[in-house]
């Protein structure tokens, strides 16, 4: 049966085409995960999808990345970034056909660690990635701002849940 | 305040002997995206099988990019209807592997994606997980969605899936 009222919609953004970046701003701090689920097409040309937190655009965000294009899988690191990737391989230009972006952002609201986050993606016309990610900020995470490389393409949607602990 | 999102549509428990395959059928267009939680080993006579999704009864206009790891090497593949991984008869005794899978706006009218993630288990050196994107060039609303193993394997007793769906508002 239902899964009770542990796994919210916090808000959602559906893209009219154009737009290149969004934020979701005053995230409560009432869960204790989140998870960010990414529909998207690019606009003109395959984009690259990055993120920040609350508006920090320091050299602060690194990131590991494990990926496969269906013939060569490899790893890079990149480290002290002004963002953070969310996926190796952004996502497709192809009418009809999105990439799906799952991140999930663990402990957000704590004011001791630095905040890490998983992300795992497929984008149909380049490949598959696994993707970790870490903000180096203790400050609790109370906004998202997602960008584009090129734009988002119209139908595209992004969702951020909040998960409870019991 | 946000209602409840995340919601069982159905469950499926594999009993005595086993079966050749899981579907869910039926599935209501009421929801945004699908979740698909799967417990599950294989009555092949190895360490591992493979599992494959069907969607609408079609095994056709698939295609699949996907990542693995074994232990020791890390490949990258494609593939059609290629979904994940699970244990095989020859794995440790009553181990079962995990996969999850997300299926964004599958009611929509684009071609619909997936990204499953998936791992074996097995007392020994080599064990695998997988990481797939997959897109069924269609644009039909998913309306039933059938797992079963790629070498025509059973599902082993005690397998169990969980299709969820999850609502947006």
């Amino acid at each position: 049966m239902a899964a009770g009222a542990t796994y919210e919609p916090i808000a959602t953004t559906t893209f009219a085409g154009g737009t290149a970046s969004t934020t979701f701003s005053s995230i409560p701090a009432t869960y204790t995960d989140l998870v960010m689920v990414s529909f998207l097409r690019a606009g003109s040309t395959s984009s690259s999808y990055v993120i920040r937190f609350n508006s920090d655009s320091g050299s602060n965000y690194s990131n590991t990345v494990l990926y496969g294009d269906g013939t060569s899988p490899g790893s890079n690191r990149y480290s002290s970034q002004t963002s953070a990737y969310l996926t190796y391989y952004g996502f497709p230009t192809t009418a009809s056909t999105f990439g799906t972006i799952v991140t999930h952002f663990q402990n957000y609201s704590n004011s001791t660690a630095n905040k890490s986050f998983l992300s795992r993606s497929q984008n149909s016309n380049s490949g598959t990635d696994y993707l970790a990610g870490l903000w180096r900020s203790t400050a609790a995470i109370n906004s998202i701002t997602i960008y584009a490389g090129d734009t988002f393409a119209s139908g595209s949607v992004v969702t951020l849940y909040g998960i409870k602990a019991a | 305040m946000p209602n409840p999102t995340y919601k069982a549509i159905a469950t499926t428990t594999v009993g005595a002997g086993g079966t050749s395959n899981i579907e869910f059928t039926s599935i209501p267009a009421s929801y945004t995206d699908l979740v698909i939680k799967l417990s599950a080993r294989s009555a092949r006579s190895a360490t591992q099988d493979f599992i494959q999704i069907n969607i609408n009864t079609s095994a056709s206009n698939f295609s699949a990019r996907g990542i693995e790891g074994n232990g020791s090497t890390v490949t990258s593949f494609t593939d059609t209807v290629f979904f994940g991984a699970m244990p095989g008869a020859s794995a440790t005794a009553s181990t079962f592997g995990s996969l999850e899978a997300y299926i964004p706006n599958y009611g929509g009218s684009t071609y619909k994606s997936y990204l499953a993630d998936s791992v074996t288990e097995n007392n020994a050196a080599t064990a695998y997980t997988e990481l797939v994107g997959g897109l069924w060039s269609q644009t039909s609303a998913i309306t039933s969605i059938k797992l079963l193993s790629a070498t025509s394997n059973n599902f082993s007793q005690y397998t169990t899936a969980t299709l969820y769906g999850i609502v947006k508002s």
